[in-house]
């Protein structure tokens, strides 16, 4: 399947981006060979507004079946719901060890935003 | 928790820096944010002097439109960068054949023609009134029309005699987003987990809309200001609306108080029946002025009554700021 | 003649100002309709009003509207504002996404199918509208806030509302100052908000003078040179009104007079004003001496616009 991770730069290494609308990279990884691909996420850092919005429609033309950040805000939460694509809130940490507790089940689906939006 | 700077060499500063400011941490500076509603009740002149009380702390000014802590801070600044926020239109004289159809389209009448010095016409784009729609890029028949980085102003990072300053300047005629007041808050965060400072104290905007918002989210603690006059009583209702839809703990300071004491006590009142600790009572006094005027905070000026009631309110904060912490863990 | 009341700073005592002027103005014309006609009236009904009421106040901070407060008007805010967002025709979308690439504010996800709209992000510019290749866009009404309009104290008042949580007050401030409904009037007084971001600016655009209040303070002297450069970039005369003279020092007298900015009037520091004011009390309404100041002080803005208008403004 594939999968996204807002990161702070574009490795299995780098660290997971926390926020989900202003992270710098989106990385698509396909699980469970973990091939590789990072986009910028210009979008998403350089918008006044929407910034979730913006980086949920880079997710969606990745075609993500789920994604994974640190905290997910209202618009970006309802964005991809809408896509029908699943989210998952991590603690800190790289994208790999992010991937490790996705694979292991421990990370839970979020069933809403968890953090206000970001004006 | 692993310094992501050093693992990761393609990371600017500032995106390290708020990796930082938004991981997890049991150590997290505790965020302090001075708020009114309504403008001109104190909340400036009350940061400044909390600004010289704490005694480990950043400082932000997230009144972007009208900063003013900065004034009584003497800051020497040590980081300015621009801000860039939306896009905004412009015209390429050259290829411009002045038909019009943009400002026909144009729905917030930011295009108007004007005449060069040969009598040459062409139009030009009001960056106030453009909103960076592109609508008129679309239209433009000529493709003399196109979009930039709208600049909307500048922040900057300056030490001053109370710690380090963060703050910025939006330019005339912005959208107040709140984008920018993020940022400043963001980047003051992250100064205070570097530094190891162990409070983050915010001077924020008026109003309840979205710079508003953007300053309180994620505070530990929101201090309302406010003066006992109608309107300022009015916009603290819709204040501790705002707050409360927050979640986030409250406390009020009454400014001036003498100023009408039937309305201090209906203030007293509406806290009391809200669960609003009045955490201090300022008198009206000349002193405020003239701290100011010599560039200094009110507890640096001498002992005015009013400064030893804003020391008395600097130890209810704290205690309250421990009893929050306490009811954390 | 429209004069817009402004300042840098927040709390300077422009809707005190606002109001105090805008009621001593509405009873000076009042006073002389009563030489005139003989018998005053200042009932709050529309049809007694007809043909007397000649100055309006516009109260342009829908973020914070105040000037309710002191004039305790009869009438709320109570027609909506709306503005347009698109509408996608499901049968006639294709789901190509253009609408959404082209969307500058982020208020379109394209999707596999129809795209998502994100309403509070809309600005309502009509791109999306535009490009659709199958126009599949209509734009329909949103509301964002409410205005209300009456007359009151010998006036014709308008204020509005931003609904809590809407992002851009424009599309209000507009209603407000729309006077197509309005009887006429020979002066409008516009209440603007604290500051000088786009609702502040969108409040003096079209104003014949701007009076900039401040205080004779540092805060007030920072903030008034904001002030000033705002209105500078509008291009529109203006003038200073210091509130709360004598409470500091001369800073922001000495910024005028180097600045060749006319200060038109200086309000003491008097606290019967204050106290006053603290009560909601509309203080030129009882006291003479203030309202023939105002009055005054609107004699001079006129004198003001003259001069600008020959010598090409300042």
């Amino acid at each position: 399947m594939k999968i996204a991770v807002t990161a702070s730069g574009p490795e299995l290494t780098s660290p997971v981006d926390q926020r989900f609308g202003r992270a710098r990279y989106v990385v698509f990884v396909d699980l469970p060979g973990r091939t590789l691909q990072a986009v910028e996420n210009r979008g998403g850092v350089n918008a006044a507004q929407g910034a979730g919005v913006q980086t949920a429609q880079t997710v969606i033309d990745g075609k993500a079946e789920a994604v994974i950040s640190g905290h997910c805000g209202p618009k970006a939460f309802r964005a991809l719901a809408a896509a029908g694509i699943r989210v998952y809130l991590t603690p800190p940490g790289s994208v790999a060890e992010a991937l490790d507790r996705f694979e292991r089940g421990e990370l839970n689906e979020a069933s809403g935003a968890d953090v206000d939006g970001h004006w | 928790m692993s310094n992501p700077r050093a693992s990761d060499p393609c990371l600017t500063e500032d995106q390290a820096a708020s990796n930082r400011s938004l991981g997890a941490s049991s150590q997290a500076p505790r965020q302090l944010v001075v708020l009114s509603g309504k403008g001109g009740t104190g909340k400036t002149s009350v940061t400044a002097s909390l600004a010289a009380l704490a005694p480990s702390k950043v400082l932000a000014d997230c009144d972007v439109d009208a900063p003013d802590l900065h004034l009584v801070m003497d800051p020497v600044p040590r980081l300015r960068e621009p801000f860039f926020s939306g896009k905004e239109a412009y015209v390429l004289p050259k290829l411009c054949a002045a038909c019009g159809v943009c400002a026909e389209y144009c729905r917030f009448n930011a295009l108007y023609e004007v005449q060069g010095p040969r009598g040459q016409r062409s139009y030009q784009v009001d960056p106030i009134a453009c909103e960076g729609c592109g609508f008129c890029l679309q239209v433009c028949p000529a493709e003399a029309i196109k979009l930039k980085e709208a600049e909307r102003g500048e922040w900057f990072i300056s030490d001053t005699r109370h710690g380090p300053l963060v703050h910025a300047r939006l330019n005339v005629g912005g959208e107040n987003s709140g984008k920018l007041v993020t940022l400043v808050r963001e980047q003051a965060l992250a100064l205070a987990q570097e530094n190891g400072a162990n409070l983050v104290l915010v001077d924020g905007p008026p109003g309840i809309g979205c710079p508003a918002i953007a300053s309180v989210t994620g505070a530990d603690l929101v201090l309302l200001v406010t003066e006992p006059t109608v309107s300022a009583e009015h916009d603290l209702e819709r204040a501790i609306q705002l707050v409360h839809s927050f979640s986030l703990p409250l406390a009020v300071c009454i400014n001036k108080f003498d100023l009408n004491l039937d309305l201090a006590e209906q203030i007293r009142h509406l806290c009391r029946s809200r669960g609003i600790p009045v955490v201090g009572e300022l008198c009206y006094d000349t002193a405020v002025t003239k701290a100011q005027i010599h560039g200094q905070s009110i507890v640096e000026h001498g002992g005015s009554v009013v400064a030893e009631q804003i020391r008395t309110m600097w130890e209810q904060i704290q205690q309250r700021l421990e009893t929050l912490e306490k009811a954390k863990a | 003649m429209k004069i817009a009341i402004a300042s840098g700073k927040g709390g300077t005592g422009k809707t005190t100002l606002a109001v105090n002027l805008a009621v001593a103005l509405g009873r000076q014309r009042s006073a002389v309709e009563e030489e005139q006609t003989g018998g005053q009236d200042f009932t709050d009904s529309r049809e007694a009003m007809d043909g007397k009421v000649a100055v309006g106040l516009l109260d342009c901070d829908v973020e914070e509207p105040n000037c309710h407060l002191y004039l305790k008007p009869q009438f709320a805010a109570d027609q909506t504002v709306n503005v347009l967002i698109p509408q996608v025709d499901e049968e006639a979308c294709t789901g190509c996404g253009l609408c959404a690439r082209v969307c500058e504010f982020n208020a379109l996800l394209a999707l596999p199918a129809v795209p998502l709209l994100l309403p509070e992000l809309c600005h309502a510019c009509g791109v999306c509208a535009y490009v659709c290749p199958n126009k599949a866009i209509s734009e329909v009404e949103r509301p964002v806030g409410q205005v209300g309009a009456g007359t009151v104290e010998g006036l014709y008042f308008r204020f509005g509302a931003l609904n809590v949580g809407e992002a851009r007050a424009t599309p209000v401030i507009r209603a407000v100052k729309d006077l197509s409904g309005a009887p006429a009037l020979d002066t409008v007084i516009l209440d603007a908000p604290p500051g000088v971001a786009c609702p502040a600016v969108e409040t003096m655009r079209g104003a014949d003078y701007v009076l900039l209040v401040t205080e004779p303070t540092p805060f007030g002297l920072h903030d008034l040179e904001l002030a000033v450069e705002a209105t500078r970039e509008l291009g529109l005369p203006f003038g200073v009104v210091i509130n709360r003279a004598g409470v500091g020092d001369s800073r922001v007298s000495d910024f005028c007079r180097t600045q060749n900015i006319p200060v038109l009037l200086e309000i003491p520091d008097d606290r019967q004003i204050a106290e006053a004011c603290s009560r909601g009390q509309v203080f030129s309404a009882t006291n003479k001496q203030f309202a023939h100041k105002l009055c005054a002080l609107v004699s001079r803005v006129q004198a003001e616009i003259g001069i600008a208008t020959t010598s090409g403004g300042r």
